[in-house]
Protein backbone atom coordinates (compact mmCIF):
# COMPACT_ATOMS: atom_id res chain seq x y z
CA UNK A 1 0.00 0.00 0.00
CA UNK A 2 2.80 2.22 0.83
CA UNK A 3 4.41 1.55 -2.70
CA UNK A 4 1.13 2.15 -4.32
CA UNK A 5 1.06 5.51 -2.75
CA UNK A 6 4.57 6.26 -3.38
CA UNK A 7 3.97 5.07 -7.31
CA UNK A 8 0.68 6.95 -7.91
CA UNK A 9 1.82 10.57 -8.31
CA UNK A 10 4.18 9.54 -10.77
CA UNK A 11 1.81 7.22 -12.68
CA UNK A 12 -0.82 10.08 -13.08
CA UNK A 13 1.57 12.51 -14.06
CA UNK A 14 2.97 10.18 -16.69
CA UNK A 15 -1.31 8.88 -17.69
CA UNK A 16 -2.11 12.97 -17.28
CA UNK A 17 0.53 13.72 -20.11
CA UNK A 18 -0.66 10.92 -22.05
CA UNK A 19 -4.33 11.17 -21.73
CA UNK A 20 -3.60 15.35 -23.01
CA UNK A 21 -2.38 13.27 -26.71
CA UNK A 22 -5.68 11.39 -26.38
CA UNK A 23 -7.52 14.59 -25.91
CA UNK A 24 -5.49 16.17 -28.44
CA UNK A 25 -6.21 13.80 -30.72
CA UNK A 26 -9.40 13.74 -30.15
CA UNK A 27 -10.38 17.20 -30.58
CA UNK A 28 -8.02 17.49 -33.99
CA UNK A 29 -9.99 14.16 -35.33
CA UNK A 30 -13.51 15.80 -34.73
CA UNK A 31 -12.95 19.82 -35.53
CA UNK A 32 -11.40 17.99 -38.56
CA UNK A 33 -13.98 15.14 -39.37
CA UNK A 34 -16.95 17.19 -39.40
CA UNK A 35 -16.34 19.56 -42.20
CA UNK A 36 -14.33 16.99 -44.07
CA UNK A 37 -17.50 14.32 -43.45
CA UNK A 38 -19.96 17.21 -44.96
CA UNK A 39 -17.89 17.93 -47.99
CA UNK A 40 -17.17 14.01 -48.67
CA UNK A 41 -20.74 13.68 -48.14
CA UNK A 42 -21.69 16.78 -51.22
CA UNK A 43 -19.70 14.65 -53.04
CA UNK A 44 -21.66 11.18 -52.53
CA UNK A 45 -24.76 13.19 -53.20
CA UNK A 46 -23.30 14.63 -56.26
CA UNK A 47 -25.43 14.56 -59.66
CA UNK A 48 -21.99 14.33 -61.25
CA UNK A 49 -21.59 10.90 -61.87
CA UNK A 50 -17.75 10.45 -62.11
CA UNK A 51 -17.09 12.33 -58.43
CA UNK A 52 -19.83 10.63 -57.32
CA UNK A 53 -17.98 7.04 -58.07
CA UNK A 54 -14.94 8.54 -56.82
CA UNK A 55 -16.05 9.35 -53.29
CA UNK A 56 -17.81 6.34 -52.97
CA UNK A 57 -15.18 4.21 -54.18
CA UNK A 58 -13.42 5.84 -51.51
CA UNK A 59 -15.38 5.41 -49.03
CA UNK A 60 -16.00 1.80 -49.61
CA UNK A 61 -11.86 1.56 -49.16
CA UNK A 62 -11.78 3.77 -46.08
CA UNK A 63 -14.72 2.01 -44.48
CA UNK A 64 -13.81 -1.34 -45.32
CA UNK A 65 -10.32 -1.52 -44.07
CA UNK A 66 -8.85 -0.99 -40.40
CA UNK A 67 -7.99 2.09 -39.38
CA UNK A 68 -4.90 0.12 -37.53
CA UNK A 69 -3.60 -0.59 -41.19
CA UNK A 70 -4.24 2.85 -42.47
CA UNK A 71 -2.25 4.41 -39.61
CA UNK A 72 0.70 2.01 -40.58
CA UNK A 73 0.50 3.33 -44.19
CA UNK A 74 -0.06 6.59 -43.69
CA UNK A 75 2.89 6.99 -41.12
CA UNK A 76 5.34 4.50 -43.20
CA UNK A 77 4.27 4.65 -46.80
CA UNK A 78 6.28 8.38 -47.58
CA UNK A 79 9.58 7.55 -45.89
CA UNK A 80 9.96 3.69 -46.62
CA UNK A 81 8.03 4.10 -50.68
CA UNK A 82 8.66 7.32 -51.37
CA UNK A 83 12.15 7.89 -49.92
CA UNK A 84 10.86 11.10 -48.35
CA UNK A 85 9.75 11.03 -44.37
CA UNK A 86 7.54 13.64 -44.58
CA UNK A 87 6.23 13.04 -40.84
CA UNK A 88 10.41 13.52 -39.53
CA UNK A 89 11.02 10.66 -36.27
CA UNK A 90 9.74 13.05 -33.31
CA UNK A 91 6.42 12.65 -31.47
CA UNK A 92 4.77 15.97 -33.50
CA UNK A 93 4.91 13.92 -36.50
CA UNK A 94 3.31 10.94 -35.21
CA UNK A 95 0.47 13.07 -33.97
CA UNK A 96 0.09 14.40 -36.99
CA UNK A 97 0.17 11.58 -39.46
CA UNK A 98 -2.50 9.87 -36.52
CA UNK A 99 -4.63 12.74 -37.02
CA UNK A 100 -4.55 13.03 -40.91
CA UNK A 101 -5.44 8.98 -40.89
CA UNK A 102 -8.31 9.61 -37.89
CA UNK A 103 -9.47 13.06 -39.93
CA UNK A 104 -10.16 10.84 -43.10
CA UNK A 105 -11.22 7.63 -41.10
CA UNK A 106 -13.86 9.50 -39.27
CA UNK A 107 -14.77 12.11 -42.12
CA UNK A 108 -16.09 8.72 -44.34
CA UNK A 109 -17.72 7.37 -41.83
CA UNK A 110 -19.54 10.55 -40.58
CA UNK A 111 -20.19 11.25 -44.54
CA UNK A 112 -22.38 8.18 -44.61
CA UNK A 113 -24.34 9.68 -41.65
CA UNK A 114 -24.36 13.25 -43.03
CA UNK A 115 -25.98 11.68 -46.55
CA UNK A 116 -28.81 9.54 -44.52
CA UNK A 117 -29.65 12.88 -42.59
CA UNK A 118 -29.95 15.11 -45.45
CA UNK A 119 -31.65 12.71 -47.82
CA UNK A 120 -34.28 12.00 -44.90
CA UNK A 121 -35.03 15.79 -44.68
CA UNK A 122 -38.74 15.89 -46.79
CA UNK A 123 -38.21 17.20 -50.39
CA UNK A 124 -40.96 19.42 -49.85
CA UNK A 125 -38.31 21.66 -47.67
CA UNK A 126 -36.17 21.98 -50.90
CA UNK A 127 -39.11 23.17 -52.83
CA UNK A 128 -40.75 25.43 -50.43
CA UNK A 129 -37.37 27.20 -50.30
CA UNK A 130 -36.81 27.30 -53.76
CA UNK A 131 -40.57 29.08 -54.55
CA UNK A 132 -39.54 31.70 -51.79
CA UNK A 133 -36.67 32.33 -54.20
CA UNK A 134 -33.62 31.08 -52.12
CA UNK A 135 -30.45 29.76 -53.54
CA UNK A 136 -29.61 26.11 -52.78
CA UNK A 137 -26.48 27.11 -50.35
CA UNK A 138 -29.23 28.93 -48.65
CA UNK A 139 -31.64 26.04 -48.41
CA UNK A 140 -29.00 24.08 -47.04
CA UNK A 141 -27.80 26.64 -44.46
CA UNK A 142 -30.98 28.14 -43.27
CA UNK A 143 -33.43 25.57 -43.74
CA UNK A 144 -32.01 21.54 -43.88
CA UNK A 145 -28.75 21.88 -42.17
CA UNK A 146 -30.27 21.93 -38.46
CA UNK A 147 -32.99 19.56 -39.49
CA UNK A 148 -30.09 17.24 -40.24
CA UNK A 149 -27.85 18.30 -37.21
CA UNK A 150 -30.87 16.78 -34.80
CA UNK A 151 -31.21 13.60 -37.19
CA UNK A 152 -28.28 12.42 -36.82
CA UNK A 153 -27.11 12.97 -33.80
CA UNK A 154 -27.64 10.34 -31.83
CA UNK A 155 -25.26 8.78 -34.18
CA UNK A 156 -22.83 10.87 -34.65
CA UNK A 157 -22.62 10.96 -30.93
CA UNK A 158 -22.66 6.99 -31.09
CA UNK A 159 -19.26 7.75 -33.53
CA UNK A 160 -17.78 10.22 -30.71
CA UNK A 161 -17.45 7.46 -28.18
CA UNK A 162 -15.94 5.33 -30.34
CA UNK A 163 -13.51 7.72 -31.59
CA UNK A 164 -12.62 8.52 -28.11
CA UNK A 165 -11.45 4.60 -27.60
CA UNK A 166 -10.27 4.56 -30.90
CA UNK A 167 -7.21 7.19 -30.66
CA UNK A 168 -5.64 4.49 -28.58
CA UNK A 169 -4.73 2.38 -32.07
CA UNK A 170 -2.36 5.38 -32.54
CA UNK A 171 -0.29 3.65 -30.52
CA UNK A 172 1.03 1.57 -33.28
CA UNK A 173 2.79 4.18 -34.83
CA UNK A 174 4.38 5.08 -31.18
CA UNK A 175 2.27 8.01 -30.48
CA UNK A 176 2.38 8.50 -26.77
CA UNK A 177 -1.04 8.46 -25.95
CA UNK A 178 -2.79 7.20 -22.72
CA UNK A 179 -2.58 3.38 -23.11
CA UNK A 180 1.74 3.81 -24.31
CA UNK A 181 1.77 5.65 -21.22
CA UNK A 182 0.32 2.98 -18.74
CA UNK A 183 2.12 0.28 -21.03
CA UNK A 184 5.36 1.95 -20.14
CA UNK A 185 4.94 1.08 -16.50
CA UNK A 186 4.67 -3.00 -17.55
CA UNK A 187 7.27 -2.72 -19.19
CA UNK A 188 9.23 -0.54 -16.83
CA UNK A 189 9.33 3.39 -16.83
CA UNK A 190 10.60 5.48 -14.00
CA UNK A 191 11.39 2.61 -11.76
CA UNK A 192 8.13 0.83 -12.26
CA UNK A 193 8.20 -2.11 -14.01
CA UNK A 194 5.74 -4.89 -13.77
CA UNK A 195 2.74 -2.94 -12.87
CA UNK A 196 -0.48 -3.77 -14.33
CA UNK A 197 -2.79 -1.80 -12.26
CA UNK A 198 -1.78 1.51 -14.01
CA UNK A 199 -3.36 0.19 -17.25
CA UNK A 200 -6.98 0.14 -15.13
CA UNK A 201 -6.34 3.77 -14.27
CA UNK A 202 -6.29 4.41 -17.80
CA UNK A 203 -9.32 2.95 -18.61
CA UNK A 204 -10.82 4.99 -15.85
CA UNK A 205 -9.61 8.23 -17.45
CA UNK A 206 -11.41 6.74 -20.80
CA UNK A 207 -14.65 6.16 -19.07
CA UNK A 208 -14.84 9.11 -16.87
CA UNK A 209 -14.37 11.42 -20.44
CA UNK A 210 -16.91 9.50 -22.25
CA UNK A 211 -19.36 9.91 -19.09
CA UNK A 212 -19.06 13.85 -19.27
CA UNK A 213 -19.45 13.40 -23.30
CA UNK A 214 -22.53 11.53 -23.11
CA UNK A 215 -24.28 14.13 -20.90
CA UNK A 216 -23.00 16.64 -22.52
CA UNK A 217 -24.20 14.98 -25.91
CA UNK A 218 -27.73 14.33 -24.35
CA UNK A 219 -28.06 18.19 -23.17
CA UNK A 220 -26.89 19.00 -27.05
CA UNK A 221 -30.10 16.50 -28.14
CA UNK A 222 -32.05 17.97 -25.44
CA UNK A 223 -31.72 21.17 -26.86
CA UNK A 224 -32.76 20.45 -30.27
CA UNK A 225 -36.63 19.60 -28.67
CA UNK A 226 -37.66 22.44 -29.72
CA UNK A 227 -38.70 21.76 -33.09
CA UNK A 228 -39.83 18.51 -34.80
CA UNK B 1 -53.92 43.11 -70.41
CA UNK B 2 -53.67 39.59 -69.10
CA UNK B 3 -51.68 39.12 -65.97
CA UNK B 4 -50.71 35.79 -67.35
CA UNK B 5 -50.38 33.72 -70.20
CA UNK B 6 -49.64 30.45 -70.91
CA UNK B 7 -49.09 28.81 -74.40
CA UNK B 8 -48.82 25.56 -75.52
CA UNK B 9 -47.22 23.80 -72.62
CA UNK B 10 -45.83 20.39 -72.85
CA UNK B 11 -44.74 18.24 -70.08
CA UNK B 12 -43.39 14.39 -70.24
CA UNK B 13 -41.98 12.38 -67.35
CA UNK B 14 -39.99 9.55 -69.02
CA UNK B 15 -42.66 8.37 -71.72
CA UNK B 16 -46.10 9.76 -69.89
CA UNK B 17 -47.15 12.80 -71.28
CA UNK B 18 -48.34 14.57 -68.38
CA UNK B 19 -49.78 17.94 -70.09
CA UNK B 20 -50.45 18.35 -73.56
CA UNK B 21 -50.28 21.84 -75.57
CA UNK B 22 -51.73 23.67 -72.10
CA UNK B 23 -52.41 27.44 -73.08
CA UNK B 24 -54.73 29.74 -70.87
CA UNK B 25 -54.26 33.24 -69.82
CA UNK B 26 -55.44 35.13 -66.61
CA UNK B 27 -56.68 38.59 -65.47
CA UNK B 28 -55.49 40.64 -62.92
CA UNK B 29 -57.44 40.02 -59.70
CA UNK B 30 -59.13 37.25 -60.72
CA UNK B 31 -59.59 34.04 -59.29
CA UNK B 32 -58.78 30.83 -61.54
CA UNK B 33 -59.78 27.30 -60.33
CA UNK B 34 -58.33 24.32 -61.46
CA UNK B 35 -59.89 21.12 -61.26
CA UNK B 36 -59.74 17.36 -63.06
CA UNK B 37 -59.76 14.20 -61.25
CA UNK B 38 -56.17 12.68 -59.35
CA UNK B 39 -53.30 12.32 -62.16
CA UNK B 40 -55.22 14.99 -65.03
CA UNK B 41 -51.75 16.88 -64.63
CA UNK B 42 -53.32 19.59 -62.56
CA UNK B 43 -50.30 19.57 -59.84
CA UNK B 44 -47.71 19.23 -62.59
CA UNK B 45 -49.27 22.56 -64.27
CA UNK B 46 -48.77 24.24 -61.32
CA UNK B 47 -45.13 23.41 -60.34
CA UNK B 48 -44.46 24.02 -63.66
CA UNK B 49 -45.65 27.38 -63.62
CA UNK B 50 -43.13 27.74 -60.10
CA UNK B 51 -40.45 26.15 -61.77
CA UNK B 52 -40.26 23.05 -59.79
CA UNK B 53 -40.68 21.60 -63.09
CA UNK B 54 -39.41 22.97 -66.79
CA UNK B 55 -41.91 22.43 -69.51
CA UNK B 56 -40.49 20.57 -72.15
CA UNK B 57 -41.76 23.25 -74.76
CA UNK B 58 -44.58 26.27 -74.82
CA UNK B 59 -44.34 29.57 -72.86
CA UNK B 60 -45.13 31.59 -69.60
CA UNK B 61 -45.52 35.20 -70.02
CA UNK B 62 -46.37 37.30 -66.72
CA UNK B 63 -47.17 41.06 -67.07
CA UNK B 64 -46.34 40.52 -70.99
CA UNK B 65 -42.72 39.42 -70.09
CA UNK B 66 -41.71 36.28 -70.94
CA UNK B 67 -40.32 34.26 -68.13
CA UNK B 68 -40.05 31.06 -70.01
CA UNK B 69 -39.70 30.35 -73.41
CA UNK B 70 -39.22 26.23 -73.79
CA UNK B 71 -37.05 27.30 -77.42
CA UNK B 72 -34.89 29.98 -75.32
CA UNK B 73 -32.02 28.06 -72.94
CA UNK B 74 -31.37 31.70 -71.21
CA UNK B 75 -34.66 31.36 -69.52
CA UNK B 76 -34.06 27.87 -68.31
CA UNK B 77 -30.86 29.09 -66.00
CA UNK B 78 -30.66 28.43 -62.51
CA UNK B 79 -30.55 32.18 -62.01
CA UNK B 80 -33.31 33.59 -63.94
CA UNK B 81 -35.61 31.11 -62.82
CA UNK B 82 -34.77 31.81 -59.16
CA UNK B 83 -35.43 35.57 -60.21
CA UNK B 84 -39.04 34.66 -62.09
CA UNK B 85 -39.99 32.47 -59.38
CA UNK B 86 -40.73 35.54 -57.67
CA UNK B 87 -43.39 36.56 -59.83
CA UNK B 88 -45.70 33.29 -58.09
CA UNK B 89 -46.38 32.49 -54.67
CA UNK B 90 -46.92 28.57 -53.78
CA UNK B 91 -48.71 27.40 -50.70
CA UNK B 92 -48.38 23.47 -51.15
CA UNK B 93 -50.95 20.45 -49.90
CA UNK B 94 -48.49 19.49 -47.13
CA UNK B 95 -47.57 23.03 -45.59
CA UNK B 96 -43.55 22.39 -46.00
CA UNK B 97 -43.18 24.85 -43.20
CA UNK B 98 -39.35 25.22 -41.98
CA UNK B 99 -39.82 23.15 -38.80
CA UNK B 100 -36.88 25.27 -37.14
CA UNK B 101 -38.56 28.62 -36.99
CA UNK B 102 -41.53 29.93 -35.54
CA UNK B 103 -44.28 31.44 -37.87
CA UNK B 104 -42.94 34.71 -38.09
CA UNK B 105 -39.87 33.49 -38.51
CA UNK B 106 -41.09 31.23 -41.71
CA UNK B 107 -42.94 34.20 -43.06
CA UNK B 108 -39.48 36.31 -42.54
CA UNK B 109 -37.06 34.34 -43.44
CA UNK B 110 -36.86 35.10 -47.15
CA UNK B 111 -37.55 38.66 -47.33
CA UNK B 112 -34.35 39.02 -44.87
CA UNK B 113 -32.17 36.68 -47.14
CA UNK B 114 -33.59 38.98 -50.08
CA UNK B 115 -32.60 41.94 -47.86
CA UNK B 116 -28.88 40.96 -47.36
CA UNK B 117 -28.37 41.68 -50.76
CA UNK B 118 -29.70 45.61 -50.92
CA UNK B 119 -26.73 48.04 -50.95
CA UNK B 120 -28.18 49.79 -47.99
CA UNK B 121 -28.35 46.27 -45.84
CA UNK B 122 -25.69 47.13 -43.69
CA UNK B 123 -25.96 50.64 -42.85
CA UNK B 124 -29.82 50.29 -42.42
CA UNK B 125 -29.78 46.90 -40.96
CA UNK B 126 -31.62 47.18 -37.72
CA UNK B 127 -34.57 49.35 -39.70
CA UNK B 128 -34.47 46.89 -42.60
CA UNK B 129 -35.25 44.27 -40.23
CA UNK B 130 -38.10 45.81 -38.27
CA UNK B 131 -40.07 46.87 -41.46
CA UNK B 132 -39.70 43.19 -42.76
CA UNK B 133 -40.73 42.11 -38.96
CA UNK B 134 -44.11 44.34 -39.31
CA UNK B 135 -45.26 43.58 -42.34
CA UNK B 136 -44.70 39.34 -41.33
CA UNK B 137 -46.97 40.38 -38.05
CA UNK B 138 -49.40 42.05 -40.22
CA UNK B 139 -49.67 39.55 -42.50
CA UNK B 140 -49.90 36.58 -39.51
CA UNK B 141 -53.05 38.95 -37.67
CA UNK B 142 -54.53 39.28 -40.73
CA UNK B 143 -54.18 35.14 -41.31
CA UNK B 144 -55.82 35.41 -37.78
CA UNK B 145 -52.66 33.99 -36.00
CA UNK B 146 -51.73 37.12 -33.99
CA UNK B 147 -51.30 35.03 -30.78
CA UNK B 148 -49.90 32.18 -32.62
CA UNK B 149 -46.89 34.08 -34.02
CA UNK B 150 -44.04 32.68 -32.07
CA UNK B 151 -45.13 28.99 -31.66
CA UNK B 152 -43.53 26.60 -33.97
CA UNK B 153 -44.99 24.22 -36.63
CA UNK B 154 -45.24 21.65 -34.70
CA UNK B 155 -47.29 23.72 -31.76
CA UNK B 156 -50.16 24.31 -34.17
CA UNK B 157 -53.02 23.09 -36.28
CA UNK B 158 -53.10 22.05 -39.63
CA UNK B 159 -55.08 24.83 -40.67
CA UNK B 160 -53.07 26.83 -38.42
CA UNK B 161 -49.83 25.36 -40.68
CA UNK B 162 -51.41 26.42 -44.22
CA UNK B 163 -52.40 30.27 -42.89
CA UNK B 164 -48.89 30.49 -41.92
CA UNK B 165 -47.89 28.98 -45.36
CA UNK B 166 -49.80 31.60 -47.40
CA UNK B 167 -48.95 34.24 -44.84
CA UNK B 168 -45.25 33.29 -45.66
CA UNK B 169 -45.86 33.48 -49.69
CA UNK B 170 -47.77 36.60 -49.58
CA UNK B 171 -45.03 38.15 -47.62
CA UNK B 172 -42.84 38.24 -50.84
CA UNK B 173 -45.79 40.09 -52.72
CA UNK B 174 -46.05 37.61 -55.64
CA UNK B 175 -48.41 38.63 -58.44
CA UNK B 176 -49.97 35.30 -58.49
CA UNK B 177 -50.34 33.48 -55.44
CA UNK B 178 -50.89 29.42 -56.08
CA UNK B 179 -52.42 26.57 -54.03
CA UNK B 180 -51.39 23.37 -54.85
CA UNK B 181 -54.75 21.70 -52.96
CA UNK B 182 -54.39 23.26 -50.19
CA UNK B 183 -56.84 22.15 -47.96
CA UNK B 184 -56.43 18.31 -48.77
CA UNK B 185 -54.70 17.30 -45.60
CA UNK B 186 -57.41 18.94 -43.37
CA UNK B 187 -60.31 17.67 -41.88
CA UNK B 188 -62.99 19.32 -43.14
CA UNK B 189 -63.34 22.21 -39.78
CA UNK B 190 -59.95 22.55 -40.40
CA UNK B 191 -60.74 23.44 -44.32
CA UNK B 192 -63.17 25.50 -43.76
CA UNK B 193 -60.90 28.20 -41.34
CA UNK B 194 -58.52 27.73 -44.72
CA UNK B 195 -61.02 28.63 -47.19
CA UNK B 196 -61.85 31.54 -45.35
CA UNK B 197 -58.83 33.44 -45.75
CA UNK B 198 -58.72 31.85 -49.61
CA UNK B 199 -61.78 33.44 -49.55
CA UNK B 200 -60.66 36.98 -47.97
CA UNK B 201 -58.21 36.84 -50.30
CA UNK B 202 -60.03 37.07 -53.42
CA UNK B 203 -62.04 39.78 -51.80
CA UNK B 204 -59.02 41.89 -52.01
CA UNK B 205 -58.26 41.24 -55.09
CA UNK B 206 -55.52 38.77 -55.18
CA UNK B 207 -54.80 37.22 -58.56
CA UNK B 208 -54.81 33.06 -57.58
CA UNK B 209 -54.33 30.19 -59.15
CA UNK B 210 -56.36 27.26 -56.90
CA UNK B 211 -55.64 23.69 -57.42
CA UNK B 212 -58.48 21.89 -55.66
CA UNK B 213 -61.18 19.41 -55.36
CA UNK B 214 -63.64 21.67 -53.05
CA UNK B 215 -65.95 21.74 -55.59
CA UNK B 216 -68.51 24.20 -54.21
CA UNK B 217 -65.58 26.57 -52.83
CA UNK B 218 -63.93 26.45 -56.96
CA UNK B 219 -67.46 27.41 -57.86
CA UNK B 220 -68.61 29.69 -55.29
CA UNK B 221 -64.24 31.51 -55.58
CA UNK B 222 -63.09 31.38 -58.56
CA UNK B 223 -64.01 33.83 -61.93
CA UNK B 224 -62.95 31.08 -64.16
CA UNK B 225 -62.88 27.41 -63.83
CA UNK B 226 -60.25 24.99 -66.04
CA UNK B 227 -61.15 21.51 -65.94
CA UNK B 228 -58.39 18.78 -67.24
CA UNK B 229 -58.52 15.22 -68.18
CA UNK B 230 -55.63 13.40 -69.25
CA UNK B 231 -53.08 16.17 -69.50
CA UNK B 232 -55.48 18.18 -71.47
CA UNK B 233 -57.78 21.35 -70.52
CA UNK B 234 -60.89 19.73 -71.84
CA UNK B 235 -62.80 22.40 -71.28
CA UNK B 236 -62.28 26.22 -69.26
CA UNK B 237 -64.90 29.27 -68.73
CA UNK B 238 -66.61 31.20 -66.58
CA UNK B 239 -67.25 29.73 -63.31
CA UNK B 240 -70.98 29.73 -62.98
CA UNK B 241 -71.47 28.43 -66.59
CA UNK B 242 -68.54 25.59 -66.17
CA UNK B 243 -70.56 24.28 -63.55
CA UNK B 244 -74.03 24.84 -64.34
CA UNK B 245 -73.90 24.36 -68.11
CA UNK B 246 -70.27 21.85 -68.66
CA UNK B 247 -69.95 21.67 -72.57
CA UNK B 248 -68.18 18.56 -72.64
CA UNK B 249 -69.88 14.85 -71.33
CA UNK B 250 -66.67 14.28 -69.32
CA UNK B 251 -66.70 17.25 -67.03
CA UNK B 252 -70.56 16.62 -67.07
CA UNK B 253 -69.58 13.22 -65.64
CA UNK B 254 -66.83 14.57 -63.46
CA UNK B 255 -69.42 16.92 -62.02
CA UNK B 256 -72.14 14.56 -61.66
CA UNK B 257 -71.89 13.46 -58.05
CA UNK B 258 -70.89 17.21 -57.10
CA UNK B 259 -74.10 18.30 -58.75
CA UNK B 260 -76.35 16.00 -57.72
CA UNK B 261 -75.05 16.28 -54.24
Amino acid sequence: MELFLQQLPIVLRSLNVGFLQTLKLFAVTLIGAMPLGLLISFGSMSKFSPLRTLVKLIIWIVRGTPLMIQLLIIFYFPGRVMGNNIWGSGESGRFAASAVAFIFNYACYFSEIFRGGIQSIPVGQDEAGLVLGMTQSQIFFRVKLLQMVKRVLPPVSNEILTLVKDTSLARIIALQEVIWAGQAFMKGSQGISGAIWPMFFTAFYYLIFNGLLTVLLGNLEKKMEFFR
Amino acid sequence: MAVLEVEHICKTFGKTEVLKDISFSLEKSQVLSIIGSSGSGKTTLLRCLNFLETPDSGTIKVNGNTLFDGSNANTKQEAAIRENRLHFGMVFQSFNLFPQYTALGNVMLARELQAKKRPDYKANKKQIREEIRMEAEALLEQMGLKDRMNNYPHQLSGGQCQRVAIARALALKPDILCFDEPTSALDPELTGEVLKVIKGLADQKMTMIIVTHEMAFARDVSDHVIFMDNGYILEQGESRELFENPKEERTRQFLTRFNEG
